[in-house]
């Protein structure tokens, strides 16, 4: 499986991406994307965690017994959240308020677990590093767009910095609620796929049913 | 037959090959509107294609307009009589170019009310109208399926299930999400499992909360707010006070529709002549109906029975419910639309019963929406498939059990 840097980047960032492919890791891109600076820095968080734990997994793979990996991963992968959650505390203590759980939660993101599991328990540590910081761009570029858009239209502005004036405000920009909601984060995502697919036909999954033709019959007039 | 001429003469170029194949579309639009289609469905007629399709739509589009020329009427009385009150004599904005064109601002007068109303309203339908048929025509053109007049049906729907102080922009905005996310995505008419014009609907409803809730949009007067009949009840109960003209709002009253709220909701005499029309032609199902009604007295009737001291929306009697907010029209032209609803006929009646049960659910013990018919009736729409699935799966059951396998 040896194969070379620029592919572990930046492949998954569209062709496997993480979110708009295989569908892991949804519930911190719904919670977390309504403002531009928190999701930065979940992004940040999240990639750094992916990279870390999957160089520490690759170091131990081969003197871990298969039957209890899944316990060793996890222990790796918590400590690595305590640090970035306690550093993220110590220096950026608002954004971290914000967050809230969802760093905690990094531990039980389905990206973590399944790079270390699929690509970290078979690679030596510096390929799964850059799998692991390939995955975070992938699981990031998802994220900004959706919080580009989120904070865009339903709040009017960027890192918190005024783009369209709202009405409550004096300005003339209706803020959109529905993309202040989790649900909205579903419909932007569901949009990308849609837009992805129709570039990467491959990527389209095959019908679990064929529906047959109608049956119709000519009418004389 | 001058017509059946040109259009046949015309045909080639829009069929495969043709120098407009793209445009297909627009060309069998235009034919089937007129001429029978050469092409009728033979089987079930339940999922697509199917042209007696195009003749059920057309006949709830028609069964629609009771309540839509009332709506008119009610919006310019409820307007004309706020502004009276209020001592205003023009609206002030350009909708008083053409009021004051053909009329005034006289409540008393039936044609003074039903322009002014006219004069709000059509603007929205044509909005509706123009950019939903825009979606289908896009999509339409680009799977090349034929346009298909379902939209005819969520364009009426979609425009009299908004307040009539919406501002056009966002009608466009909703019906767009509507036709698209609701059902485009999931593959056009007969694919869609929920009800589209109460997903554009529920769109505006939490993006633009202040345009389609609250005291200040239903009457179509700037600056005037007053509790809509369901919100008073909630806050107070029984009995409500018209908001436009400052009387006691009789059962009467709200039966025929002299009420504010969304533009066609308001009148349950329209709407249930239009329902008959549908019950008539067998359109719309009357189990899903009944079963709705049902759902609907059982419950505010137990919620009566219990009581509560803290909450005076508990004592309101089924037959208020069924006259106040959007109950009737979501009975009859909401949730049985036969696309989102269920298909078995035990399952219209658990389906209807759910959605009735679940409305008064959400508007009696949820605080923050005094109107539940919309949530309701698109959570029927969600169980509308599991409903079925386990009818189905019960006949199969039975059916073993009496031969003895």
């Amino acid at each position: 499986m040896a194969t070379d840097t620029k592919t572990l980047l930046f492949k998954p960032v569209v062709a496997e991406n993480p979110i708009t492919l295989q569908i892991l890791g949804i519930c911190s891109a719904l919670a977390v994307t309504t403002s531009l600076r928190v999701t930065i820095v979940m992004c940040i968080a999240l990639t750094v965690v992916t990279a870390f734990s999957n160089f520490f997994i690759s170091m131990v793979r081969n003197y871990m017994p298969s039957s209890i990996r899944i316990i060793i991963q996890m222990a790796i992968i918590s400590a690595l959240v305590i640090a970035v959650d306690q550093l993220l505390q110590a220096f950026a203590y608002e954004v971290s308020k914000q967050l809230s759980v969802f760093v905690g939660l990094i531990i039980t993101n389905c990206i973590v677990m399944g790079r270390a599991e699929a690509f970290a328990m078979k690679n030596p540590p510096v390929p799964s590093f850059m799998d692991g910081i390939g995955n975070g761009l992938g699981y990031s570029s998802v994220l900004l767009i959706l919080a580009t858009v989120r904070e865009l239209f339903g709040s009017g502005s960027l890192f918190g910095i005024e783009i369209f004036p709202l009405v409550s405000n004096g300005g003339w920009y209706q803020g959109n609620g529905l993309m202040l909601l989790a649900p909205s984060a579903f419909f932007i995502i569901g949009f990308l796929i849609w837009i992805v697919r129709t570039k990467r036909v491959d990527q389209v999954e095959k019908n679990e049913f064929h529906i047959a033709p109608h049956t119709t019959r000519e009418v004389v007039h | 037959m001058g017509l059946r001429r040109i259009l046949d003469d015309m045909a080639p170029q829009f069929q495969k090959g043709g120098r407009y194949e793209k445009f297909y579309a627009l060309y069998e639009a235009v034919d089937t509107a007129f001429y029978s289609p050469s092409r009728v469905t033979v089987t079930g007629s339940h999922v697509r294609d199917g042209v007696d399709l195009k003749r059920v739509m057309i006949t709830v589009w028609i069964a629609a307009f009771p309540a839509m020329f009332y709506g008119m009427y009610n919006v310019g009385f409820q307007a004309t009589s706020a502004m009276a009150n209020m001592g205003l004599t023009s609206t002030g904005d350009w909708h008083a170019y053409w009021i004051e064109m053909f009329s005034s601002y006289n409540p008393a007068s039936i044609w003074d009310c039903f322009w002014y109303g006219a004069v709000h309203y059509i603007p929205i339908y044509a909005v509706v109208f123009i950019v939903g048929g825009f979606w289908e025509v896009l999509f339409a053109t680009i799977r090349r399926h034929e346009i298909n007049e379902g939209f005819f049906v969520t364009s009426v729907l979609f425009s009299l299930i908004v307040p009539p102080d919406i501002p056009l922009w966002q009608a466009a905005l909703g019906i767009s999400f509507g036709v698209v996310v609701g059902k485009e995505v999931f593959g056009g008419t007969g694919k869609n499992f929920l009800n589209p014009a109460l997903v554009g609907r529920a769109f505006l409803f939490f993006a633009y909360a202040p345009q389609i809730s609250g005291d200040a949009v239903w009457t179509a007067v700037d600056g005037f707010s007053g509790a809509t009949s369901l919100s008073q009840l909630a806050a107070s109960g029984l009995p409500a006070i018209s908001a436009a003209t400052g009387q006691e709002l009789t059962w009467l009253d709200a039966f025929i529709g002299r009420e504010q709220g969304s533009i066609g909701e308001t009148s349950t005499l329209a709407i249930l002549i239009g329902g008959a029309l549908l019950l008539y032609t067998r359109i719309a199902s009357w189990r899903i109906m009944l079963g709705m009604f049902l759902g609907m007295t059982a419950f505010a009737t137990l919620l009566n029975v219990a009581g509560s001291d803290t909450n005076p929306f508990f004592a309101t009697p089924w037959y208020w419910h069924l006259v106040l907010g959007g109950f009737a029209f979501g009975m009859v032209f909401m949730a049985t639309d036969p696309v989102s609803a269920s298909m078995t006929n035990t399952g219209k009646w658990v389906y209807g019963a759910l959605i009735g049960a679940m409305t008064i659910l959400i508007r009696v013990l949820n605080p923050a929406y005094p109107e539940g018919v919309m949530l309701a009736i698109l959570f029927g729409n969600l169980f509308a498939p599991l409903i079925d699935y386990v009818v189905v799966r019960a006949n199969i059951k039975r059916r073993l059990a009496r031969n003895g396998i």
